[in-house]
């Protein structure tokens, strides 16, 4: 995909946080590309970095304790972090939407709903108070909310958990922005309400042609979802590719012992579940190879000494990249399961006589 | 174990005389001041064979929860019974009755960071059961709390301890061993792994699995994660708005449901399987579930049914067992 259709860029982004234990190193280095139109995933366990990723580029991090200490954000080639407005627009809320986990604790419980939704009306489009009321009701009823008019006047006490999370989508879509952030949208709610949000994000999408980045912890979520997903650990993103590429050609042990430690519905097999052993690196003294390779069953002398910084290149539409040292030329082994790239078929005779790749493709195929 | 094997398996434990835990028209309502009452329970018959493991799902709100702290006596019964190994339960529990329950049923708690007393060291937590209920003298209660650290795959040495220096996932472990010490029968997990991330949640699985197998536990599983529901589950039962919708082996259920809901609830989770879900059309409902102070007359889930029938708004169904399948469904469709 080339750079110009890339809504926004972020490169080599690096936050840490002042805290009395020490400094936490939450994000430590990610990159990430979001083209016009699409639905990025950023999956990851808690503690992974992914909501701290994102609130910088909303600049939405309370400084201090944080400190963005190196990288960029750029929307449409424009530099984002540390600023609060390019091309004369705001960022936050204008350009940028936002939605968060719950619902419950991030409404203003003193305002009614049609009056928080006429807030950024007023403030960034400039309407008058009796426009931008009128205006949130056609949102209430653009989130498929019944008796917008009357809802409009009710608080947030008077709504249930998903008709919140459509209030906050129409609060977020209210300027019409071409990225709208979903923070675990749908965490808090049951399935079948999950389900209606999930709806209702991809009718809006189609109308209105924004982006999605869409924060979860939920494999299944990201299979329904998205377009191209960036797995991450420890702090950065181990790795990126199509949603197919994830879901059928993972290339890095850590998506694959996601998938391995989640049920799989095939009712043809009943495998057992496999944990990943262990817990996520302290992020007080990240380690200075790959987080993942005190978890890792294929781990090499290499990998806890040195993080892999070559990516795996291309062997989808779209980039899929996996930073791991098992993908470099000298790896000595090329675990069943992980997906390596086409070109590695005849050089892999070095190694175990490309059996393995024709093995892991297969596996990851099932 | 093949699919024949397991099903004929499953029916024999279900066809078996004396289940371990049975409750009938189990009901729990909740005064709210002003003649109004949450219908939290309305009359749930539910029986569960020894070493058998029972997953319950529904949404939030359906009665789920109280459903397993009623069975084990932590709320009031309204009506109807609830009867361990043949012997009925009483209605109210007193101190002695806890007092005598306690080494056969036990409960593991939903979230693992307020269930855990933070000024209590582990070995405290861990062993107040065995040194209220098992008359060991300290050194015998220490032994047996370090044997059941060392099982939930924690260190003895953590004994001294507090809870907030452990992570999520060990902390649920630390309500298992607390849960398990007294080598109970019956355990009603409520919830068990859905504070915790993807890779732990497998570990706590698995070690459910593991001390079922060692121990003969039978379970009562709650949990609305559908997908790990039926692979932690022998039968599966659905609940919605107080009341069992549908009861079946747990594969059967999940791949062939009958109850409009049950296909509902089971369409909406998303499978973790791109392709799948590209193929997949939206299952997704209108409205939310009705709040349980008025119960609609009729089915309950009536105002929300794809299919729903005239019959449906007037008349309440009851659980019925289908002819083909070891199924039990609650709806005028069958």
């Amino acid at each position: 995909m080339s750079e110009q259709k890339d809504l926004l860029v972020v490169e080599d982004l690096n936050v840490e946080f002042d805290t009395y234990g020490g400094v936490v190193q939450a994000v430590r280095g990610v990159d990430f590309r979001v083209a016009a139109g699409e639905t990025l995933a950023i999956v990851g366990e808690s503690g992974c970095g992914k909501s701290v990723t994102v609130q910088s580029i909303m600049g939405l991090i309370p400084m201090p304790p944080g400190r963005i200490t190196r990288g960029s954000a750029r929307l449409r080639g424009h530099e984002i972090l540390g600023q609060s407005r390019i091309d004369g627009r705001e960022i936050r809320g204008a350009q940028i939407g936002m939605i968060f986990q719950d619902p419950m604790t991030s409404l203003n419980p003193t305002m009614t709903i049609g009056d928080q939704i006429a807030e950024p009306l007023q403030v960034h489009r400039g309407l008058s108070r009796a426009d931008a009321a009128r205006e949130a009701i056609r949102l209430l009823e653009v989130t498929r909310i019944p008796e917008a008019a009357k809802r409009a006047k009710q608080y947030p006490f008077e709504f249930s958990g998903g008709m919140l999370q459509r209030a906050m989508i129409a609060m977020a879509i209210a300027c019409k922005p071409e990225i709208l952030i979903a923070d675990e949208p749908t965490t808090a709610l049951d399935v079948t309400i999950q389900a209606q949000i999930l709806d209702l994000l991809q009718e809006l999408q189609a109308e209105t042609g924004m982006a999605i980045v869409l924060i979860t912890h939920d494999l299944g979520v990201v299979a329904r979802m998205a377009d191209s997903v960036a797995v991450m650990y420890a702090g950065k993103v181990v790795e990126r590719g199509s949603v197919d590429d994830i879901f059928y050609r993972s290339a890095h042990p850590y998506t694959l012992g996601l998938r391995a430690a989640m049920p799989s519905n095939d009712p043809a097999l009943k495998q057992s579940l496999q944990p990943i052993e262990g817990s996520p690196p302290d992020l007080f003294a990240p380690p200075p190879g790959c987080g993942y390779a005190p978890r890792c069953p294929h781990a090499m002398v290499v990998c806890e000494s040195q993080p892999a910084e070559t990516p795996l290149a291309g062997t989808g539409a779209r980039d899929h990249a996996a930073h791991c040292w098992l993908h470099h030329d000298e790896s000595p082994m090329k675990p069943a399961g992980l997906f390596f790239r086409e070109s590695d078929a005849s050089r892999n005779e070095k190694f175990e006589g490309g059996s393995a790749v024709e093995e892991g493709r297969n596996e990851s195929r099932r | 174990m093949s699919h024949e094997d397991k099903q004929s398996a499953a029916m024999q434990s279900t066809a078996m005389q004396t289940p371990l835990v049975k409750t009938r028209e189990l009901t729990k309502y909740f005064d709210m001041g002003r003649g109004q009452r949450v219908h939290a329970v309305d009359g749930v018959s539910l029986a569960i064979a020894e070493r058998e493991i029972v997953g319950l799902v529904g949404e939030s709100g359906s009665g789920k929860s109280t459903f397993g702290k009623t069975l084990l006596g932590l709320h009031d019964k309204t009506a109807g019974e609830v009867r361990f190994r043949g012997e009925a339960l009483p209605a109210h529990y007193r101190a002695a009755d806890y007092q005598r329950l306690a080494g056969n049923m036990q409960m593991i708690f939903q979230d693992p960071y307020s269930s855990l007393n933070p000024r209590m060291t582990v070995g405290e937590i861990v062993g107040e059961g065995l040194s209220l209920h098992a008359h060991l003298k300290s050194a015998e209660v220490k032994e047996r709390v370090a044997e059941w650290l060392r099982r939930v795959g924690l260190q003895p040495d953590h004994m001294s301890r507090y809870p907030h220096e452990f992570s999520g996932g060990q902390r649920q472990r630390l309500g298992i061993a607390r849960a398990l010490i007294l080598e109970p029968d019956f355990v009603v997990c409520d919830e068990p792994i859905s504070a915790l991330d993807v890779s732990v949640q497998a570990q706590v699985v698995n070690l459910l699995g593991e001390l079922k197998e060692s121990m003969g536990l039978t379970l009562l599983f709650i949990a609305h994660d559908l997908s790990m529901v039926r692979y932690v589950s022998d039968r599966m039962a659905v609940m919605y708005l107080g009341s069992l919708v549908e009861i079946g082996r747990a594969d059967e259920l999940y791949f062939d449901p009958k109850h409009p809901y049950t296909e509902v609830l089971i369409g909406s989770n998303p499978e973790p399987d791109p392709k799948l879900e590209r193929g997949r059309p939206s299952t997704a409902i209108q409205g939310e579930i009705p709040s349980p102070v008025n119960v609609p007359a009729g089915c309950r889930f009536a105002n929300r049914c794809p299919k729903v029938m005239d019959v449906c708004r007037q008349v309440t169904p009851q659980l019925i067992p289908l002819k083909e399948l070891t199924r039990q469904v609650a709806c005028h469709l069958y």
